[in-house]
């Protein structure tokens, strides 16, 4: 699918405007698209948007688990978070998509734009957010009392009233881009829960591709798989990189290097702030580290 | 040596002492479920269950209007406490965190331990008084209140059990949050709030005080929820009362019918929990 067959939706359907480019390109739930193909090659994703994080602080009550951090995600990259633990890497990601504030007692100032747009402006509806920006747990959450079908269409489905249009080529094509339409075309109506901790996870991802969002948030999102699961999650995002943005926390420094184009390297500084250290281009981070703290969690010597 | 004998012996004992109050207790449970059901199969037939009461001495008749009767006030008293309980369980769940849901909760227990007399004396008060007669609806009333504490709790309890992760995992997908309750938290704990919800039902099915003072009874069909209405409890309590024979013959067979409800009621209950 080229660019110019792809469905323009106005930015009013998403209740986001998104004026920063003419040829902003992006697809709704729900919209009369044309039935694409479905395949993991042609999806009608394309991620054109950075995020821009400005001077982000958040926390819980009167505690700031992150602090001052200015960090831009370019579009369509893999960015790496990392850090020891308490570092805020958790809540700096759920910061990104408006899930840090579903705790209750938490605050986030600041501001986080999407395009152009700040998703943390007054007239900004969270629930919009997440549609744009999904997320990926670190333990596999499907929904125990859906099929597999219908886990991946839950996000599509609950978004609206009625029937969703071609909602069987959005679900297949979801599947498809998780790598995980082989394994479960034949057993899509079978709970979602009788699938491996791997699959499951695929699972979720798919879920989340499903609503079709720009940028793919991923918290650990192997840490509670074995090393074959881990390596075909990570093959998975390196394609999905061509069309989507992804921000990964990971604790697993391989892991990082291994999949990301770019790391950010958080650490807690003495008021237990998680502060941004230091963060570049993935093999200059841990080639050639310019923080010595940076250099020092690399190479293990903490955390 | 002598020590370990010891302990063991006296391991023994408590083993046996508490095993000797479990077959008390479930002995006295057979021993109703059998005396009602000796009892009252003697009263058993098709009349009973088909016919309108008869004056003392005539023969035959039955307690067919008592028993569409506590249908018909369950089935009010059940519209009336789902939606609340439901409602009241949601919130407790989902939007506490704040000093007023354990002020509910808290309420909600103390309420469970009001004795069912003087909420039969409440509505008395509240509908009954005021309307100038006795009503199946007054009944309903009084019973949705002594429902409402269970189904609360059991809701509260049960959604709980939902792990936020699922919460978590439909907000993430952009699903609002009322959407997520409905869709993806009540469905996990659909089996668990379906048993609280029928133990319930099978706990005031049986309930006759409250009633006293509301539906009151009447010999007669009704199906009107404004007018006086049978019950299985308030027909077995004045049968069993009466001091002629024929009439308590009836209230045994009354309270089997009335026994057996509640303990298909019961056995729907834990299968619901079964078959999740």
């Amino acid at each position: 699918m080229t660019t110019a067959e792809r469905p323009l939706v106005t930015t009013s359907t998403l209740g986001l405007g998104r004026s920063d480019s003419a040829a902003t390109l992006v697809r709704a739930a729900g919209a009369q698209a044309p039935a694409a193909p479905a395949s993991a090659e042609a999806t009608s994703t394309l991620s054109m948007h950075s995020m821009h994080v400005e001077r982000l602080a958040a926390g819980f009550g009167r505690f700031t688990a992150v602090d001052d951090i200015t960090h831009t995600i370019p579009a369509r990259t893999i960015t790496a978070i990392i850090g020891p633990s308490g570092s805020g890497k958790s809540t700096f990601l759920r910061c990104l998509n408006r899930m840090h504030e579903e705790v209750t007692g938490a605050w986030a100032k600041g501001s986080v734009r999407l395009g152009s747009e700040d998703i943390y402006a007054a007239r900004i509806d969270p629930v919009q957010v997440r549609r744009r920006v999904g997320m990926v747990f670190q333990k596999p959450n499907p929904f125990p009392t859906m099929s597999i079908y219908d886990n991946v269409a839950a996000g599509l489905r609950l978004n609206q009233w009625g029937r969703v249009p071609t909602l069987d080529e959005k679900v297949e094509r979801a599947l498809q881009q998780a790598a995980l339409w082989d394994e479960v075309k034949d057993k899509l109506f079978q709970p979602g829960a009788a699938l491996s901790g791997g699959q499951q996870q695929r699972l979720c991802i798919a879920r989340a591709l499903a609503v079709e969002p720009e940028i793919l948030l991923m918290d650990e999102p192997a840490s509670a798989l074995d090393p074959i699961a881990t390596l075909r999650i990570e093959e998975l995002m390196r394609n999905l990189v061509r069309n989507y943005t992804i921000v990964i926390v990971t604790h697993n420094m391989q892991q990082a290097a291994r999949v990301s184009d770019r790391t950010a390297f958080l650490m807690m500084d003495d008021d237990r702030a998680g502060r941004l250290v230091e963060q570049g281009p993935t093999d200059e981070i841990f080639t050639r580290p310019r923080d010595k703290r940076t250099e020092d969690y690399i190479t293990g010597r903490f955390g | 040596m002598v020590h370990a004998l010891r302990r063991k012996l006296a391991s023994r004992i408590m083993v046996t002492l508490t095993a000797l109050s479990a077959a008390i207790a479930v002995s006295a449970l057979l021993a109703v479920l059998a005396f009602v059901a000796i009892r009252g199969a003697g009263a058993l037939n098709v009349d009973l269950l088909t016919q309108l009461p008869t004056p003392v001495g005539v023969p035959g008749g039955g307690v067919a209007n008592a028993l569409v009767g506590s249908l018909i006030v369950i089935g009010v008293a059940a519209l009336l406490a789902i939606p609340v309980g439901l409602g009241a369980g949601i919130y407790l769940s989902e939007f506490g965190g704040n000093r007023f849901d354990d002020l509910v909760r808290y309420l909600a227990d103390v309420l469970s331990g009001v004795p069912s007399i003087v909420i039969g004396i409440f509505v008395y008060n509240l509908i009954v008084s005021r309307q100038g007669h006795f009503s199946a609806l007054s009944g309903g009333v009084a019973l949705s209140i002594m429902m409402l504490p269970s189904i609360i709790r059991t809701t509260d309890e049960m959604l709980r059990m939902v792990p936020d992760t699922q919460r978590e995992a439909a907000l993430a997908l952009g699903i609002t949050r009322w959407r997520t309750i409905v869709s993806v938290v009540l469905p996990g704990a659909r089996a668990g709030v379906t048993t609280g919800i029928l133990l319930a039902v099978a706990r005031v099915a049986g309930e006759t005080a409250p009633l006293l003072f509301t539906a009151f009874g009447n010999p007669y069909w009704s199906a009107r929820i404004d007018a006086p209405i049978a019950t299985l409890p308030h027909t077995l309590f004045t049968y069993a009362i009466s001091p002629y024979s024929d009439w308590q013959s009836k209230a045994w067979g009354t309270a089997l019918i009335l026994t057996a409800m509640m303990l298909i009621t019961s056995i729907l209950a834990r299968r619901s929990r079964r078959f999740a």
